[in-house]
C-alpha cells in the first residue's frame, strides 16, 4: 500500500542481493509455516477507509452529542486548537524518542519545558519525561519506594478514595515483588475516611502511603498532618493529582509528598475513549537517580551554545537491563508535549481561570441537586469539580433516563464500593453550561418520581 | 541562537486563551485550601505557536528524511490515521459511557483483536497495554500466573539471549525473576548447547524476540521452543520485530506462547518523540483466561438485521489491569486503518518488501563494513562501526557524520553482543533512489574514515547544535527552568 517499488526496481534490487526472488529471502522460516494464508478482509483505498471509520464513529455518541457529567478520572475539557495543530507537526509527530540529541533539539526543549511546567505545577523539584498514565505513574511510585527501602519496608497504605483502577494497576505491579502487603482499601474500608483515619496503618515497615487529590469522591483535604505522620514513621508519601486542581488549590509539595503522580489528560488531551493519556511523576530532588523513565537535562555543545540530552540514563533499562529502576522506554512523548502546549496557552491566569469555572459550576450543579427531594449530597469536605450523589433508585435507572434528554449521567460507585450502591459520582467542568446543569437537575428530579 | 524557552518569553499578564464568564452564580473558594502562587509562564496565542514552530525545526522526522533506526521500524505513518483517530465520534467518547453509546468504538476493538489474532496466530489478545515494554511486563506476568495457577512454585527463570533489548531483563527482574543470559553462537542464533544446560525445572520462560536484534531469523526457533516446552517453561515473543514476519510466519504457529504486538512500529501509528506507543498482547489457548481485562467481546450474537451487541469482559484468571481503561485507543483507530487498508496482500507486502530493502541496502554495504553474522537478513541488519586501520572512529562519529549528510543515524551500541553496533532497519516505505543515496553516504563516510578521521571525529557540521556535554548534562544537573528573576 505504502511501498514504492516498481517491478523494475525490484529486479534490479533482487539482482543486487543475489537472489532469484523475495520469496528466497524468507528459507530460513521453517517451511510448513511459510506465507500462511491470511484471512483479512480485502484492502480498502483510503478514501473507502475515511467512510468506514466514519460509520464506526457514528455508532457512538459522544460528548459532542452528550451535555457530559461523567468523570472519575477523564474529564471532559476544552482543547483550544493551537494544541492539535503544534502536536501535528511532522516534525514532532514521526520523530523517534530523542537519543541523538543534535538532530532532536525540539523534542528534548520541548520535555525540558514539560518538566518544568510539571514541577511548577506540582510544586516539586523534578518531573520525569512522562509515563504512561496516572494508573501505570501510582504503580511506579510503589516501585520506587520499594526499591528505596531496598524491599526492607513491605507494606503499602493506599486510601480506598484513590481511584480504583490506579489501585488495582498498583497491586498488578506489585505482584513480581515478595512479602508485599497492600492494606488501607480492603472492600469494607470507610469510603468517606479522611486522612487521620489512615494513621493507625503506618508504621516501620511502611514503605508508602498513597492518597488522592482531589481525592475520588473530588473532595480536597489538607494531607499536611498525614505528611507528617509518614515521615515520622520514615516512610514516603506519595499524591496523585488532578492536575486542573492544581491551578487553584495547594500543591502536594506544600504538604510534604515525596512523590506526586497523576493523570495528566486535563492538560488538553481528548478523552478519546481512555487514551492515549498522560502520566505524571514529580519527586524531591534527592530521588532523583530512583525516578523512572526519562529525563531531560540542559547542558552545552562544544561551542557553548545551549542544548538538551537525555540524562541520568544510567537509571534505564538499556543501559542498567535487569537493574533498571524500571522497564520503561516509549513513554507518551507527543501527549506530554500536547500538555505542554495547553500549560504554555493557559498560562498562570487561564488555568486557574479554567479551575476556577469547574469550581463554580460543581459547586452550583451541586446545591441544586442537594436541594431535590430523594437526593442528598455525601459531601464533608471541600470539593474541586466532582461530588458524590446519594440517590432514590440506582444509578444505571437514572442514567439511562438521562440518556434519553441527551445527557451522560455520572458514574456508578457501587461498582468499585459496595456499600456505595445508588450513589453517583458527578464531574462538572467549564464544558457545562448552566441550561446543561438545570436541564441535568429537570431530569434527575422527574426520575425520582417514577 | 537558540530557541528561547517558554519561561523566558513569558511577559506578565499576557493571555493565550480566553475563557467566557461563569454563567452560574460564583460559590466561596475556600481560601485556606487556595495556592497563594502559580508560577507558569504567560504568552500570546502566536507566541506559542512561533516557539513550537521553531522548535519543531529543530527535529529531525521521518515526514523531512530517511531514519533507518534500527528496532524502532521508522515507517511512513499515513496522514489518513490522524484523520480517522480525530473523528468526534472517537475522540469525545468518555471511557466509561454505557457500552450501548459506544458500539462504533466496541466493535473497532473487536474487529482489531481479531484481525491482530489473524496475523499473529493467537487465540486471544488484550489491547489495554500502553508501550512495548509494558505488554512485556504484562506477558511475562502472564506466564508467572500460569506457573502459580498450576501450583508450580519452584519456576524462578527467566532466560534471556545476550542479544535481547534492555526491557526484556528489566520486565523480568520487575516481575521477579531471576535473570539468566543465554550466549548467541557463531550464526547469531541462540545457542542451543547453552540453552540446553540452563533448561530444568525452574525455568519459568524464555523471552525471544524474532527476528532477532541481529535482525536475523532464528534458524532453530522451532528446537528452541520445543527445549523450553519439554521442561515445562513459556515462551515470550518480543513483538517489536514483527514487521519482517506479516504473512510470512505467525508467531502462535511457531508455538509461542504469548507475544506483544508494538502497534507504534510495525502498524504505522507515529512515535511522536517517544510515544504514545500501543504495546496489545496475544496469547495461545492455554494463557487466554489470565490476560488483563477488560477486553472486548459480543456479549449478544447479531443476525441479519441487528449488529451484534459488544461488551467488555474481563478474564476469568486475569493478572489484573495494567493500566487504566482500555488502553490507547487513539492509536487503535490508526492501526485499524492502516491495516484495512492493507488486506491479507498486502500485510504481506509490507514484510516482503521491509526484507528486501534491508538486503538489497546490506548489498550495497557489504564489504565496506564489518559484518558480525553474515546471512540473508530479515527487516534490518546490524554492521559493525569500526576498522582496524582506522582506530580511532567509533560506531557514534559514523552516527554523527551521516547527520552532515541529512541521514537520520542507525540505532548505537544495541544489540551489545555486536562491537561498535549500528543497527540499520530500511522499512519497506522507502524508495530505491533513497537507500542507493543512503549507502553512498555511508561509503563515503567509510572512505573519511580512513582518509580525514577528524571529520568524523569533529561531527556533525550542520546541526542546531554540535555533540553536546553529556558529562556536565548528569553532574550539573538542570532539569527544569523558570521565570527568570527580573520578570517574575
Ligand atoms: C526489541 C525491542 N524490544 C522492546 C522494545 C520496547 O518497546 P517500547 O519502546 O514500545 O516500550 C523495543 C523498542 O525500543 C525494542 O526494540
Amino acid at each position: 500500500m505504502f511501498v514504492p517499488h516498481t517491478d523494475t526496481e525490484r529486479e534490479q534490487m533482487l539482482r543486487s542481493i543475489g537472489v532469484g526472488s523475495v520469496e528466497k529471502l524468507f528459507d530460513a522460516v521453517p517451511s510448513k509455516y511459510r506465507f500462511p494464508k491470511l484471512d483479512l478482509p480485502q484492502a480498502l483505498t483510503e478514501m473507502e477507509a475515511m467512510q468506514q471509520l466514519t460509520d464506526l464513529s457514528l455508532a457512538n455518541e459522544s460528548a459532542r452529542d452528550l451535555a457530559c457529567f461523567l468523570g472519575a478520572g477523564a474529564y471532559n475539557h476544552y482543547i483550544p486548537a493551537a494544541v492539535d495543530s503544534i502536536i501535528r507537526r511532522g516534525e514532532f509527530l514521526t520523530a523517534y524518542t530523542p537519543y541523538q540529541p543534535e538532530v532532536s533539539q525540539g523534542t528534548l526543549q520541548a520535555i525540558f519545558e514539560y518538566q518544568s511546567l510539571i514541577t511548577n505545577l506540582t510544586g516539586m523539584d523534578v518531573s520525569n519525561a512522562s509515563h504512561y498514565d496516572g494508573a501505570t505513574a501510582t504503580a511506579e511510585a510503589a516501585v520506587m519506594a520499594y526499591h528505596n527501602f531496598r524491599g526492607r519496608r513491605q507494606k503499602f497504605v493506599l486510601s480506598p478514595t484513590v481511584n480504583p483502577q490506579y489501585r488495582e494497576t498498583l497491586r498488578t505491579y506489585l505482584q513480581g515483588y515478595e512479602g508485599i502487603e497492600v492494606v488501607g482499601d480492603e472492600k469494607d474500608a470507610d469510603p468517606f475516611l479522611r486522612p487521620e483515619d489512615l494513621f493507625s496503618l503506618i508504621d516501620q515497615n511502611t514503605a508508602l502511603v498513597v492518597v488522592q487529590y482531589p481525592d475520588f469522591f473530588g473532595r480536597i483535604f489538607d494531607y499536611t498532618a498525614l505528611a507528617q505522620k509518614v515521615h515520622e514513621a520514615g516512610a514516603l508519601f506519595a499524591v496523585a493529582v488532578n492536575p486542573m486542581a492544581l491551578g487553584l488549590f495547594k500543591t502536594p509539595g506544600e504538604f510534604g509528598a515525596d512523590i506526586v503522580v497523576g493523570e495528566g489528560q486535563p492538560l488538553g488531551i481528548p478523552m478519546s475513549f481512555g487514551g492515549p493519556y498522560l502520566g505524571i511523576f514529580a519527586t524531591r530532588s534527592e530521588f532523583v537517580r530512583k525516578i523512572s523513565g526519562r529525563l531531560v537535562g540542559e547542558t552545552v555543545d562544544g561551542n557553548g551554545r545551549r542544548g538538551y540530552v537525555l540524562t541520568l540514563t544510567a537509571r534505564e533499562q538499556h543501559i542498567r537491563r535487569e537493574r533498571a529502576t524500571s522497564n520503561i522506554c516509549t513513554n507518551q512523548g507527543l501527549i506530554a508535549l500536547a500538555s505542554t502546549v495547553y500549560m504554555s496557552l493557559l498560562g498562570k491566569n487561564g488555568l486557574r481561570e479554567v479551575a476556577e469555572l469547574c469550581y463554580h459550576k460543581a459547586h452550583y450543579a451541586a446545591e441544586k441537586i442537594g436541594a431535590i427531594p430523594g437526593y442528598s449530597l455525601c459531601a464533608n469536605a471541600p470539593f474541586f469539580h466532582e461530588f458524590l450523589v446519594c440517590c432514590p433508585i440506582p444509578v444505571e435507572e437514572i442514567n439511562l433516563h438521562l440518556l434519553d434528554h441527551g445527557i451522560l449521567g455520572g458514574y456508578d460507585l457501587g461498582k468499585d464500593y459496595p456499600s456505595l450502591k445508588n450513589h453517583m459520582l458527578i464531574a462538572v467542568t467549564e464544558m457545562n453550561t448552566k441550561e446543561d446543569i438545570d436541564m441535568l437537575c429537570e431530569v434527575l428530579e422527574e426520575v425520582s418520581h417514577e | 541562537m537558540s530557541e528561547p524557552t517558554i519561561y523566558e518569553l513569558s511577559s506578565p499578564g499576557r493571555r493565550g486563551v480566553r475563557y467566557p464568564a461563569s454563567d452560574v452564580p460564583l460559590s466561596p473558594l475556600p481560601e485556606d485550601c487556595l495556592r497563594k502562587d502559580l508560577p507558569l509562564p504567560e504568552l500570546s496565542e502566536l507566541d506559542v505557536i512561533r516557539h513550537f514552530t521553531n522548535l519543531s525545526k529543530l527535529n529531525y522526522s521521518i515526514d523531512s528524511g530517511y531514519y533507518p533506526l534500527g528496532s524502532c521500524t521508522m515507517k511512513y505513518n499515513p496522514k489518513i490515521n490522524e484523520e480517522t483517530a480525530r473523528l468526534p465520534g472517537f475522540a469525545f467518547t468518555h471511557p466509561l459511557q454505557p457500552v450501548e453509546t459506544v458500539q462504533g468504538n466496541l466493535a473497532l476493538m473487536f474487529e482489531l483483536q481479531e484481525w491482530l489474532k489473524e496475523i499473529s496466530g493467537f487465540a486471544s489478545v488484550s489491547l489495554q497495554p500502553a508501550a512495548g515494554a509494558h505488554g512485556e511486563f504484562t506477558g511475562v506476568m502472564i506466564i508467572r500466573a500460569y506457573h502459580l495457577s498450576r501450583n508450580d512454585t519452584k519456576r524462578t527463570k527467566m532466560l534471556i539471549p545476550d542479544s535481547a533489548h534492555g526491557t526484556n531483563p528489566a520486565t523480568s527482574a520487575m516481575s521477579g525473576f531471576e535473570v539468566v543470559g543465554i550466549p548467541s553462537d557463531a550464526r547469531g542464533n541462540v545457542d542451543l548447547e547453552a540453552l540446553k544446560k540452563v533448561c530444568d525445572d525452574q525455568v519459568a520462560g524464555l523471552m525471544l524476540t524474532n527476528p532477532n536484534t541481529l535482525g536475523l531469523f532464528e534458524e532453530n526457533i522451532l528446537e528452541v521452543i520445543q527445549m523450553v516446552h519439554n521442561v515445562g517453561g513459556l515462551v515470550y515473543g518480543d513483538g517489536a520485530n514483527l514487521n519482517a514476519l506479516l504473512g510470512i510466519a505467525r508467531p502462535g504457529d511457531l508455538g509461542i506462547d504469548v507475544m506483544h504486538f508494538n502497534l507504534h512500529k510495525t502498524f504505522s501509528t507515529p512515535h511522536g518523540g517517544g510515544g504514545p506507543g500501543s504495546g496489545p498482547v496475544g496469547v495461545a489457548k492455554h494463557l487466554a483466561d489470565f490476560l488483563p481485562g477488560p477486553i472486548v467481546d459480543i456479549i449478544e450474537e447479531g443476525d441479519d438485521d441487528t449488529p451484534p451487541l459488544y461488551g467488555l469482559v474481563t478474564p476469568p484468571k486475569t493478572i489484573g489491569r495494567v493500566k487504566s481503561f482500555y488502553g490507547h485507543f487513539g492509536m487503535m483507530v490508526r492501526a485499524y486503518t492502516y491495516i484495512a487498508m492493507h488486506g491479507p496482500d498486502g500485510i504481506r507486502q509490507i514484510a516482503e518488501n521491509a526484507v528486501l530493502n534491508a538486503n538489497y541496502l546490506l548489498s550495497l554495504l557489504r564489504g565496506k563494513y564489518h559484518l558480525a553474522y553474515d546471512r540473508i537478513c530479515m527487516h534490518e541488519f546490524v554492521l559493525e562501526g569500526r576498522w582496524d586501520d582506522a582506530p580511532e572512529v567509533h560506531a557514534l562519529d559514523i552516527s554523527k557524520r551521516l547527520m552532515d549528510y541529512n541521514f537520520h543515524p542507525p540505532t548505537n551500541y544495541f544489540p551489545l553482543i555486536v562491537h561498535e553496533a549500528l543497527m540499520i532497519e530500511p522499512t519497506e516505505t522507502e524508495n530505491k533512489q533513497t537507500l542507493d543515496a543512503f549507502a553512498e553516504a555511508m561509503l563515503k563516510i567509510a572512505e573519511e574514515a580512513h582518509s580525514n578521521p577528524q571529520v568524523l571525529k569533529d561531527a556533525p557540521h550542520n546541526t542546531p547544535v554540535g555533540r553536546l556535554d553529556e558529562v556536565k548534562a548528569a553532574k550539573e544537573l538542570v532539569l527544569c527552568c523558570w521565570i527568570p528573576e527580573k520578570d517574575a
